[in-house]
């Protein structure tokens, strides 16, 4: 029988996953330094809930529980949608929303490599509908928090949504940059005179930016580790900015600068961890710019004009429709053929 | 936009443009070499063994016609089978000896199917025939190949295509370059950068002759970067022969593909549908310039070849081999198989296959063997589901979208498969190489591929059967309409003269069913004597209880008539069977109305329509039966004479 090739000398799957989540760890850490060990906890609510539901269902559709739970996509589905919540989320909105993520947008659709959706922002979406109010109800960074909730506090507050005594909801949240400047913007303040509020720092949001910056870190060691193309982040922050910079070139009163952009919301976990999600995600390089550049548009135009403080969530499965569509027809020259 | 990819990809890989440079083609994998152990010692005589296997299928292309018996004594490099055809190559006694047997023996090929093989009992003596070297130089370049066409040389990089035909000069296509694929880049085989570090010489002669005989103005040798004393031998060598040169390719496996190769060094991407020699060159393997260089210049064929035997042996080296020496032989002179050898390989890690036992001999196609163990080739881990990753498309050496194509085939889309290029696809295995999930995806090509290939033979064989079935049809329509005209031309002349038994006798041989004279005699008269029972029916306003019976019988005939077309059209196999049963049912027809005419005696007779058919299938008894109801027809038939004046009046 032919059954070449013999050798092989690929990552597997589970190595693959795993330099994802390793990639995270640094924006994990610059997560906790900002709003407090809090972050660890719904990560692990998630990542239990994700391997549990996992296992559930594979048991169910009569599939190999082992292998399957082992490639750790579900665990990187569940990191990257609890990064995506607020933190200090309510312990059930976490489950709520992982379930859904692992449950119908993956598993009903056929498991590892058959969703055509990205579960973590299908999570996510289903709770920025279903649950608006907490789920844009973001606390303040640390430094900026007139109360510092302690490790205990946070965990308290997420299991039985109580504060320690004389302290306010108010006191520990704040609106995120993005949602202020759009609130602020509908006042007819103007772009400068906003950002100068506190909650803004150098580059996007006070405290934010640093843990977009971890991310970006954690994005450049899977590029250099091969995980991800550099088709993806580029298209999609080279758009994001070009989209911006049109913009605030026309109106720098009105429009935030291409920096802010970049830096703010979930900029950077999108371009390397959330639109780089191959499964659902276009595979050829043409495509994958097509579709980061989608991405990126959407990005911009939800948050500048949407009703929801960020974009990415429902840019990346506006695009995600588009990916067969994509596909067909950026098909690349076969060696050999002079068109397609 | 793609020059704007294109410009960053070659930013990203470093690349700088140059004349000079090589013309990286897409994709490609680094396999680790694996092929310093078989170079520390030098190649190697193998000697004689005890018997010598050669199967007459070592080449792409028709199988040679054999041309010596069993019993016979022959001399090494005599002739033993010829090429039969232009597709073919010629096979010669590898060394002198008496043919033993000519028989079926397994072969070295995937399917482990045993094929004719000539097998032969050397003498020892290794005994040339007379050989007569050939001084092309001064020779017409036709004589040349025609000369080369028995010399049984084909491409010795296992491609195995017949050598002399690719020297053949078609008249639509000049060669410029002649490109020598020295690349070699599967893992593990060493056999070409061997043959370079010790003959480079004899390879540049070789390349000299095969120059000429082309007419190419240069000669490109095309070597990758991990060999560099045979980079440095042949550059050496390539002094002598002037418009040669060495190129050396960087290594990356596939490079020693012919088109990825020719891409490399020249920069031309052959069109998929179109040969090397459409655009000017022709690619030769180093072994095959060899080869030609010693049956022009010394008239030996070829009987030999360099191969690598590798992997978990004691000592890998390389070997001169006869052709049909058994595998074990070779085994034992690389210091015998490691213990927890489990199988061996033919050819490379990336494109060989599994010998299906080790009684094999070395063919034409046996550039390398591996001795294979688990610790060398770990069965692969079970296959996880396809993430969509794209390594295997950045790894496409053809830039197909292997992810895509292993969709369509693993769906039976065969269609869209083929849309996506499939057939470009050249198997190399780098796909599969980089999968993370562990899918077998050349499997998964080559199944499709054959599905297609089946289907497409499929087609074509239905196209012809029903071509020939709308033909026979046509035929049968037409045969059917010039009997239906008889039949009118006869019932009108019937009408006009009276119908004649006599007449009616010369018709029957243009019936093609019914070949016994009497039966179609009997048809026709029935149709006439129907024809005439309707007019006379229309003429003579006969009585009510008359009238029924009339009705009847012809409704009988029609029916009658429409299971003999139904007949015709049956398979010819199935025919007899229909024979039988129609006889049958004709019998009982016959019955029933020879007890119908029996009651209705006056007028029975002048209707008895009902005609036995294919007589020739049924029991004597039925046929007596037949026989007793032809005499009451008969008397049928005077009595419709005897009427028809009546209805005429």
């Amino acid at each position: 029988m032919n059954r070449s090739p013999y050798i092989t000398d690929a990552p597997t799957v589970s190595i693959i996953m795993l330099k994802v989540l390793l990639a995270l760890i640094p924006g994990i850490f610059a997560y906790a330094w900002i709003y407090g060990g809090g972050i660890l906890v719904t990560l692990s609510l998630a990542t239990i809930t994700a391997l549990v539901s996992e296992a559930a269902l594979l048991k169910l559709r009569q599939r190999p529980i082992r292998p399957y739970l082992s490639d750790l996509s579900a665990v990187v589905t569940a990191w990257l949608l609890a990064l995506a919540l607020p933190p200090l989320a309510p312990w059930w909105l976490v489950v709520v929303g992982t379930f859904f993520a692992i449950v119908i947008a993956k598993q009903l659709y056929g498991g590892l490599g058959y969703n055509p959706f990205n579960p973590a922002m299908v999570g996510y979406a289903v709770l920025l509908i279903s649950f608006p109010i907490i789920m844009t109800k973001w606390p303040a960074p640390l430094i900026l928090a007139q109360t510092k909730l302690g490790f205990m506090d946070q965990l308290q507050f997420i299991f039985s949504n109580t504060l320690p005594a004389n302290v306010k909801i108010d006191a520990v949240t704040s609106a995120t940059p993005l949602d202020y400047l759009k609130t602020q913007l509908m006042l007819k303040h103007e772009v400068y005179g906003i950002t100068q509020a506190p909650i803004f720092g150098v580059w996007g949001a006070k405290g934010g930016e640093f843990v977009t910056a971890a991310y970006l870190l954690g994005g450049l060691y899977l590029l250099q580790q091969r995980i991800i193309s550099w088709h993806l982040p580029t298209a999609f922050l080279a758009t994001l900015a070009a989209m911006s910079l049109a913009f605030y070139a026309v109106s720098p009163a009105h429009f935030a600068n291409p920096l802010f952009h970049l830096m703010s919301g979930a900029s950077m976990l999108c371009a390397f961890f959330i639109i780089t999600d191959p499964i659902s995600g276009p595979t050829t390089p043409r495509g994958k710019l097509y579709f980061a550049a989608g991405v990126a548009i959407l990005t911009y135009l939800i948050r500048v004009y949407g009703g929801y403080p960020d974009g990415v969530a429902f840019a990346v499965l506006l695009m995600n429709m588009c990916v067969p569509l994509i596909d067909a027809h950026t098909q690349p020259r076969v060696f050999g053929h002079t068109k397609n | 936009m793609n020059a704007i990819i294109q410009f960053a990809s070659k930013l990203i890989r470093g690349q700088a443009a140059g004349s000079d440079a090589v013309h990286k083609f897409h994709g490609g994998v680094h396999p680790d070499g694996q092929k310093q152990q078989s170079t520390t010692r030098p190649i190697a005589k193998l000697a004689i063994p005890d018997r010598l296997v050669l199967p007459l299928r070592q080449h792409v292309g028709y199988i040679p016609k054999i041309k010596i018996q069993v019993g016979e004594r022959v001399l090494k490099g005599q002739m033993l089978a010829e090429a039969e055809g232009t597709l073919s190559a010629a096979i010669h006694a590898p060394t002198s000896g008496t043919v033993m047997a000519i028989g079926e023996e397994i072969i070295p090929h995937p399917s482990g199917l045993p094929d004719m093989c000539i097998t032969l009992a050397p003498d020892g003596q290794d005994e040339w025939m007379k050989l007569q070297p050939i001084d092309w130089r001064n020779t017409d370049k036709k004589t040349l190949v025609a000369s080369l066409r028995s010399s049984g040389i084909v491409g010795l990089g296992g491609a195995t295509f017949p050598t002399h035909i690719k020297v053949r000069a078609d008249g639509k296509s000049s060669i410029h370059t002649l490109v020598i694929n020295a690349a070699e880049c599967e893992p593990y085989i060493t056999c070409d950068d061997m043959l370079m570090r010790e003959r480079a010489d004899e390879i540049v002669q070789g390349m000299e002759i095969v120059k000429f005989l082309l007419g190419a103005e240069s000669c490109i040798v095309g070597i990758e970067d991990n060999k560099p004393e045979a980079t440095a031998a042949m550059a050496e060598a390539c002094k002598a022969l002037p418009d040669a040169s060495v190129k050396v390719v960087p290594t990356l496996y596939p490079s020693g593909d012919a088109r990825r190769l020719i891409h490399l060094v020249l920069g031309i991407e052959i069109p998929h549908d179109k040969r090397s020699t459409d655009v000017g060159v022709q690619v030769f393997n180093v072994a095959t310039v060899l080869a030609i260089y010693r049956y022009f210049v010394y008239g030996e064929p070829a009987v030999d070849r360099i191969v690598t035997m590798t992997g978990s042996v004691n000592s890998p080296q390389n070997f001169e081999v006869l052709f049909g020496t058994p595998l074990q032989t070779l085994i034992d002179a690389a210091g015998g198989a490691q213990a927890g050898t489990t199988h061996f390989i033919m050819g490379g890690p990336m494109m060989g296959f599994d010998l299906p036992t080790i009684n094999v001999p070395i063919t034409k196609a046996a550039n390398c063997i591996i001795a294979a163990t688990p610790d060398l080739f770990a069965p692969p881990p079970p296959a996880m589901p396809c993430i969509r990753c794209a390594r295997c498309a950045d790894a496409c050496p053809v830039n197909l979208q292997p992810q895509e194509l292993y969709w369509f085939s693993k769906s039976d889309d065969f269609e869209k498969a083929r849309d996506y290029k499939l057939f470009d696809c050249i198997e190399c295995g780098c796909c599969t190489y980089v999968c993370p999930s562990n899918i077998p995806l050349v499997q998964y090509y080559r199944y499709a591929k054959s599905e297609i290939i089946a289907v497409d033979k499929a087609k074509e064989a239905a196209d012809l059967a029903r071509e020939r079935n709308e033909f026979r049809l046509a035929r049968i329509e037409r045969e059917k309409q010039e009997r239906a005209q008889k039949h009118a031309e006869r019932a009108a002349s019937g009408k006009a003269e009276g119908t004649k038994p006599e007449e009616v006798k010369a018709d029957p041989a243009k019936s093609t069913v019914e070949t016994p004279a009497a039966a179609a005699t009997a048809d026709d008269a029935k149709k006439a004597a129907i024809a005439a029972a309707i007019e006379r029916a229309k003429a003579l306003k006969a009585a009510a209880a008359q009238t029924g019976e009339m009705q009847k019988e012809p409704a009988a005939g029609t029916a009658d008539t429409t299971d003999t077309s139904k007949a015709v059209q049956t398979e010819q196999t199935k025919e007899d069977q229909a024979k039988a049963e129609q006889a049958k049912k004709d019998k009982q027809a016959l019955i029933a109305a020879a007890i119908e005419r029996a009651k209705a005696q006056k007028l029975a007779a002048a209707q008895a329509g009902i005609t036995p058919k294919n007589v020739e299938d049924a029991s004597p008894a039925v046929k007596a039966e037949i026989s007793e109801i032809d005499t009451i027809r008969e008397k049928a038939k005077q009595a419709v004479k005897a009427q028809n004046p009546d209805s005429e009046a």
